[in-house]
């Protein structure tokens, strides 16, 4: 029977020790506010993370954690599901961990669907190494390692999990209040679920989201998307629509609220094609779409590989003497053999 | 008669009563030669004689016919004697085309037979073989003793009642040359009958065929025998313990002992594998063995296998992974975690030839410093080295046990020689092992509080599985706090624990070393660990029947180390440490006992050949001043066999019929 927890139920006894003011705090509230509200046994769940600010997260959880090694989160997460699928699994990891040095184990674990909340925690930046740009820093961010500012282009990690084949796709930012409602999504979705969070590095890349982030003026510059409803901004007087010809997203102006005349699209959570244009929507001409982007369930990895075992095992015996005899075998008789 | 080159192996026996004969069967990867060698194997070993094989097949998926890539060999060497290795050099080739000839025969004895198809010796074969002119006419085989006929057109004459065309005919070749070399060797023919009628089970008229064509070979001899260089051999059987046997390669012996070991702990056994040369063979044995709690995972790359293999062992199952040098290299930051997190894991490193890609076919034991020292930091990790393909599966039983008793992560070390070639192996009862079961921690184990690194009498911390109520606690990379585990930098604690790490791996129970060959102690001991171990026994076994005060010592244990090596050692004058390497173990025993062991080396690719030992052992009984020694062994050029992987990669006749339908 999984007991009934309260926030503090999923705090442990251990000092927190990010900056003061860092948006991993905002987001650590979200997750303890969210785990009660989806009647999980923290004796059952388990914090997976890989190496950087947002992998202290697990030691902040009170449930069975596990800190890893720099980029491999996702690796091990498919072991532990692998070898008990029964447990609730939440992997933690940041911009640099997960697409950086861990982008091909974020690539594979969405690709092979494996039952489990991803949250990536994006600041654009280095932060537990100090300050150094990161494959999602805007081009001409200056750091240490780029003192007149870098040169490549920054990846979009939601546009990246599309990419791999992830089934859920959302975004969210460590101060929204929404964060616990696109958790509890993830949460309800079975398989790899891919959630962005925003988080402002108050050290090294301060208020980069401030833009879209802070709280004036920002119905006109975040999109909330909700399954079956119609993607309307800036109090329903703006809205997204695609034009047909051009096969390209348009922001709309409403008129007295008819947004059917205009023609704005009501999201569907399983168009693929749609998630793909909203992943890459620039900020600043357009809104900044956040909620689930993208929620279409398809078979989990670990079921898969249940179900290739019990086709495999059907009607085998584990007979360990048989298999060891097996092959080519003969006898040699007791006493001197034939001449 | 040809001067010998190696002694003691001489075929000339009197009335042709050898102790062992080493004969090759070398053709074209169509012909057959690998299923007319383990048929032969298995006629061998019904007869009593001990024996071992290596089987030596083209690196390229399919070689072009014909051609010198393309020539496929099967060596085996059997004898009225224990046999450790598949032999120095053949006694009899089978060459069945010109570039079977051409590739095998400087490997041959000098006064060694040559068995060759003229049928095949045509102008378009020669061509594609390099020859300028025909072998079998130009001369110059004169070093050997040469019986060439058309085994092509005898072939086709036999089966001529079956109807069968020309190509289905000419393929009954290899059992015409099977049934030849069971009469050489005074082989029955009925297992073989019996065989060819079960495999051909649904045509009839080619079981019929093939075993037309082993008849014909088998009269040949009889009626050849007066007339050329062909006579029978006997060998009497080998005094030999009762039971059932079968062959084995170490690569199937790694896969039955991680299930017997995870058995005996009563654990389900998940393997992350990547695909690399030669430790794939591993992955797909286990992948058709998920009836024994086996779940495999084929990971996206090195790491994340044995990042996969220690998260499963964290949830409480066995994890395992395995790879080969530069696979190994990739996983040593996740070692490091195993180590620190103490936690259950075995890896199987199939050494090959290094560096970097170095040769990825080639067998070489390179890896004894990686496995030992290869990881940062104070990272203290048990080591174990298989002799033999048998050995493997006691190997493996023996990680598993340390890795759960101890919760530390322990290297199983082969070699690709090791994981492709096959010996007999008296099949174990799986009863006969010790069980042991593993345990998991359930209840608080501090009164009302959990210290998830509280130590017990092993110096090992408890198993406890996510999922288990109440014992709820946080794990990772950074240095623990003694007993708490949570997370501490201070200075007192990290001495603490990398002490605490030390201590536990050292004072790992192993067994006793013991003495292979020979004694106690004496002039000479030479010191192998790992598959050196056949030509190191049969050499110290001739030396000492020579009046050599030699002994052989063979180490399971890399590290930690048996207690009682450094006292076994110091009874002897002289240590030599043979390796495939240029002397690392050699390094680790001057380290660990402060004894003067010389290396004897060899990293030519090829495992190391009896003559070469015993004549680095007479070195130190000639009374020659200053010779004696350690060495690095040259390169041999007409040593065979160099092993190349893909013998045993695991995969049955079905896979290769499907991946051909898949690729055509």
């Amino acid at each position: 029977m999984t007991p009934i927890t309260t926030l503090k139920d999923w705090e442990t006894d251990q000092e927190v020790r990010w900056c003061p003011g860092c948006g991993d705090y905002a987001i650590l509230k979200a997750v303890q506010r969210t785990l009660p509200q989806l009647g999980t046994d923290p004796a059952n769940t388990v914090f997976v993370s890989g190496i950087g600010c947002s992998s202290r997260f697990p030691y902040y959880i009170e449930s069975y954690g596990f800190h890893t090694i720099h980029g491999r989160a996702p690796a091990f997460a498919t072991g532990i599901k692998l070898a008990n699928p029964d447990l609730d699994i939440w992997l933690v990891t940041g911009d640099g961990d997960g697409l950086s040095i861990g982008g091909n184990h974020l690539m594979h674990v969405l690709r092979r669907n494996v039952n489990m909340q991803i949250m990536l925690f994006n600041n654009e930046i280095y932060g537990l190494t100090k300050g150094q740009y990161s494959p999602t820093s805007r081009e001409g961010t200056r750091s240490p390692s780029t003192p007149l500012g870098s040169v490549d282009h920054p990846t979009k990690p939601c546009a990246f999990a599309l990419g791999a084949g992830a089934r859920f796709v959302a975004r969210g930012f460590d101060v929204s209040k929404n964060l616990p409602d696109v958790l509890k999504a993830a949460h309800a979705h079975r398989g790899a679920a891919f959630v962005e969070i925003f988080q402002n590095c108050v050290v090294y890349n301060k208020d980069v989201f401030e833009d879209f982030a802070q709280p004036k003026g920002a119905e006109d510059r975040q999109l909330w998307l909700e399954n079956g409803a119609p993607m309307l901004f800036a109090n329903g007087t703006k809205g997204i629509t695609l034009n047909h010809a051009s096969l390209r997203l348009e922001v709309v102006d409403i008129i007295d609220g008819d947004w059917q005349a205009a023609e704005v699209i009501v999201h569907d959570v399983t168009n693929r094609a749609i998630a793909h244009m909203l992943v890459e929507m620039p900020f600043g001409p357009f809104p900044m779409a956040l909620g689930v982007l993208y929620d279409d369930p398809l078979p989990t990895f670990e079921d898969m590989v249940i179900a290739d075992r019990e086709r495999a095992v059907a009607g085998k015996e584990p007979n360990l003497a048989r298999l060891l005899a097996s092959g080519q075998t003969w006898t040699v008789e007791e006493g001197p053999t034939g001449a | 008669m040809a001067t010998q080159t190696v002694p003691h192996e001489a075929i000339d026996e009197p009335e042709h009563r050898p102790e062992a004969v080493v004969v090759r069967f070398a053709g074209d990867s169509g012909d057959g030669m690998q299923l007319t060698g383990g048929q032969f194997t298995l006629s061998t070993a019904l007869a009593g004689n001990d024996l071992a094989t290596f089987p030596d097949f083209p690196a390229e998926i399919r070689a072009p016919q014909g051609t010198l890539f393309g020539v496929s060999a099967f060596q085996i060497n059997f004898g009225s004697r224990q046999i450790d290795t598949a032999g120095d050099a053949p006694d009899v080739l089978v060459a069945m085309n010109p570039a079977a000839l051409k590739v095998n025969l400087q490997a041959v004895k000098p006064g060694g037979l040559v068995i060759a198809d003229t049928g095949e010796f045509t102008k378009r074969n020669l061509e594609k073989a390099k020859y300028a002119s025909n072998p079998l006419e130009d001369g110059s085989l004169a070093r050997w003793d040469v019986l060439a006929f058309d085994i092509s057109a005898q072939t086709i004459e036999a089966v001529k009642p079956f109807g069968l065309g020309n190509k289905d005919a000419l393929r009954c070749k290899n059992m015409w040359t099977l049934g030849l070399a069971l009469w050489m060797f005074g082989r029955p023919r009925k297992p073989i009958h019996d065989w060819l009628r079960a495999k051909f089970k649904g045509k009839p008229e080619l079981a019929e065929a093939n075993i037309a064509a082993l008849d014909a070979g088998h009269a040949y001899g009889e009626t050849a025998e007066l007339s050329g260089p062909l006579h029978q051999y006997h060998l009497d059987p080998v005094p030999t313990a009762p039971g059932l046997y079968r062959t084995i390669t170490g690569a199937e012996a790694v896969a039955l002992g991680l299930i017997a070991g995870a058995r005996l702990l009563r654990l389900p056994l998940f393997f992350g594998g990547y695909p690399i040369t030669p430790a794939s063979a591993i992955l797909h044995h286990l992948a058709r063995l998920k009836e024994f709690s086996v779940t495999t995972f084929q990971a996206e790359d090195e790491i994340a296998a044995i990042c996969a293999a220690i998260g499963a062992s964290y949830a409480g199952s066995l994890g395992v992974t395995s790879s080969s040098g530069p696979g190994i290299a990739l996983k040593g930051e996740a070692m490091g975690l195993a180590i620190m997190t103490e936690l259950p894991l075995v890896i199987v490193n199939s050494q090959r030839g290094g560096p970097s890609t170095g040769l990825p076919t080639k067998t070489e034991q390179s890896d004894l410093y990686q496995a030992v020292y290869g990881r940062n930091g104070d990272a203290p990790m048990p080591v174990i080295a298989a002799r033999s393909p048998a050995d493997v599966f006691e190997c493996a039983i023996e990680a598993c046990r340390i890795a759960v008793q101890y919760m530390t992560p322990v290297m199983l070390l082969t070699d690709g020689y090791i994981a492709n070639a096959a010996e007999p192996w008296l099949v174990p009862d799986p009863e006969a092992f010790e069980r042991m079961p593993a345990q998991f921690l359930t209840q608080k184990n501090a009164g009302d509080g959990l210290l998830p690194y509280k130590r017990d009498e092993r110096g090992a911390r408890p198993w406890i599985k996510p999922g288990t109520p109440g014992l709820m606690h946080r794990i990772g990379g950074i240095e623990k706090a003694v007993d708490t585990g949570h997370l501490d930098y201070s200075p007192g604690n990290h001495q603490a624990m990398t002490d605490a790490r030390r201590d536990k791996i050292a004072n790992i129970q192993v067994r006793d070393q013991q003495v292979e060959v020979g004694e106690k102690r004496g002039r000479l001991v030479v010191v192998g660990w790992g598959s050196t171990y056949g030509p190191i026994h049969q050499a110290v076994l001739r030396a000492r029947r020579r009046g050599m005060d030699v002994s052989h010592i063979h180490v399971r244990h890399v590290w930690p180390l048996p207690a009682n090596l450094g006292d076994l050692l110091r009874g002897f004058d002289k240590v030599l440490v043979p390796e495939m390497n240029t002397g690392q173990f050699k390094t680790v025993l001057r380290d660990q006992f402060l004894i003067d062991a010389q290396p004897l080396t060899k990293v030519s690719g090829q495992p190391f050949q009896i003559a070469e030992l015993e004549a680095a052992i007479a070195t130190y009984f000639d009374n020659i001043p200053g010779d004696a020694g350690g060495a690095e062994i040259a390169p041999n050029l007409s040593q065979l066999p160099s092993p190349v992987s893909g013998h045993d990669d695991g995969t049955t006749p079905r896979d290769l019929r499907l991946m051909h339908d898949r690729d055509n």
